[in-house]
């Protein structure tokens, strides 16, 4: 099995990346690749680095309120560049009102962790999407 | 996508081929080999540079300000940045793309067409690097990236596998790592062509710098008796990375140290030395596979006399 490559992704003027820098410390212990963008960048900057890190897994965390708005750039940045989102594993962690989650999932998003989901649930969709899309490719 | 399709991804400067290109190799994929002979003609264009230094002197900030200063002297760059991977998990951090951020706003790095970075996990290899970084150096240089740069891990003393990789090396230190006798030990402080004080605002850089620079003399003079070999002038130089400090003159000594590479024949005769280990690598991969796969049953059943096994294997396989 290849190691399966995480990017943990901070977008737009949220700057709480405390939960972001947990996440990616989880993931590593659970044998990931995690590749951590810091904070501040724009969905352009993201899209490119899932194409040039060509990684399994985005994570976007957002606490800000903007996901509407951001998510869907990514994604297409990401098409822009000539990748599929398809082919990824597209996860959203954060604050997200119940009416958004189904909003993110209709445009492409795996799934969305609100605050206080168990890692290990994370851990496990994580290895269950990979291996899943893996197989379709 | 099959094999011809990666090498006219690869050599037309599509990224997205290059990057699976990529994970092909760190995964070992069949296919990896074929690619990457398929582009070795196109390979040897680069200046390959390897920075390396102890865990947390500014690495990785370095690298960013050199890429921005590459950028303006029109150089495409490529990076290839390891981090460790862990011991107990596999799993990594790879937190060295997040100091990648230009001074210049108007020229954002992260999505510039001519810089490509990559972040690599060492994967259980010691010595800096990863089995594979070679390897996807190589395919950054196909892909026609002019410069291209090889972050080590936070490495230790004797970890010099860049060695292996790199045309220049930079050692990158900071205040307070060292004495006389540091200087002088076997090991990292070796294996470099520049070295760069970084920090070099905190107190104790003067003395960094003077121990370093009466190592160098030491060097020369050992060296002075040996008047037939060109001799690089080995640098030191102080940095501010964060500020952008030292980072002009660290790029025209890297470019003078290629220079010199050429003007000398050096470059040539580390690149066929170079070449030439690698496929001694190769040769020992694929006999080590055929070893297992024609006498796994033997290597089971005589694990009492190793000596006789191993005897048997070479007298068979070596000397038909």
């Amino acid at each position: 099995m290849d190691k399966i490559r995480v990017l943990i992704a901070k977008i737009g003027l949220d700057g709480h990346d405390r939960g972001a820098k947990v996440i990616a410390r989880f993931l590593r212990d659970a044998g990931f690749e995690v590749i951590y963008t810091g904070i501040h960048r724009t969905p352009q900057e993201v899209a490119r680095a899932v194409i040039d890190e060509d990684v399994d897994v985005l994570g976007i965390s957002i606490l800000s309120g903007a996901h509407n708005t951001i998510v869907p750039r990514v994604l297409d940045y990401i098409r822009q560049y000539g990748g599929n989102p398809q082919d990824l594993v597209v996860l959203v962690g954060g604050t997200i009102p119940a009416e958004d989650i189904a909003k993110l999932r209709e445009i492409g998003v795996d799934e969305v962790f609100i605050p206080g989901t168990p890692i290990s649930e994370i851990i496990r969709f994580i290895k269950e999407k990979v291996a899943e899309k893996r197989g379709k490719l | 996508m099959n094999v011809s399709d990666f090498i006219d991804g690869i050599t037309a400067g599509n990224r997205r081929v290059l990057a699976k290109a990529i994970s092909l190799v760190e995964n070992e994929h069949p296919l990896a080999k074929e690619i990457l002979r398929g582009v070795y003609g196109r390979t040897g264009r680069a200046q390959i540079i390897g920075i390396t230094g102890f865990p947390g002197t500014g690495k990785s900030t370095i690298v960013s300000k050199l890429v921005e200063e590459f950028r303006k002297r029109e150089k495409s760059v490529g990076v290839v940045a390891v981090d460790p991977s862990s011991p107990f998990t596999g799993g990594a951090l790879l937190g060295d793309r997040v100091r990648l951020e230009g001074a210049d706003v108007s020229k954002d790095l992260w999505i510039d067409a001519k810089v490509f970075f990559r972040s690599m996990g060492s994967r259980g290899r010691v010595g800096g690097i990863a089995k594979k970084t070679g390897e996807v150096v190589k395919l950054l240089d196909a892909g026609g990236y002019e410069v291209i740069f090889v972050e080590t891990v936070g490495a230790g003393q004797s970890e010099v596998g860049i060695m292996e990789i790199a045309d220049t090396i930079v050692v990158v230190l900071m205040p307070e790592t060292g004495d006389d006798i540091q200087v002088n030990k076997a090991g990292i402080l070796e294996i470099g062509d520049i070295f760069v004080i970084n920090k070099s605002d905190l107190e104790g850089a003067e003395n960094v710098e003077r121990w370093l620079k009466y190592m160098l003399s030491l060097d020369e003079t050992i060296q002075s008796a040996d008047k037939e070999v060109a001799k690089w002038q080995k640098r030191v130089i102080r940095t501010v990375a964060t500020k952008g400090i030292g980072i002009k003159e660290l790029a025209d000594a890297i470019c003078e140290h290629f220079e010199f590479l050429k003007l000398n024949g050096i470059l040539k005769a580390k690149r066929a030395e170079k070449a030439k280990l690698m496929a001694i690598e190769l040769a020992i991969e694929d006999i080590k596979a055929e070893i297992l796969k024609r006498y796994g049953n033997l290597l089971e059943e005589n694990a009492s006399d190793p000596y006789a096994v191993a005897e048997k294997i070479v007298k068979e396989l070596i000397k038909p």
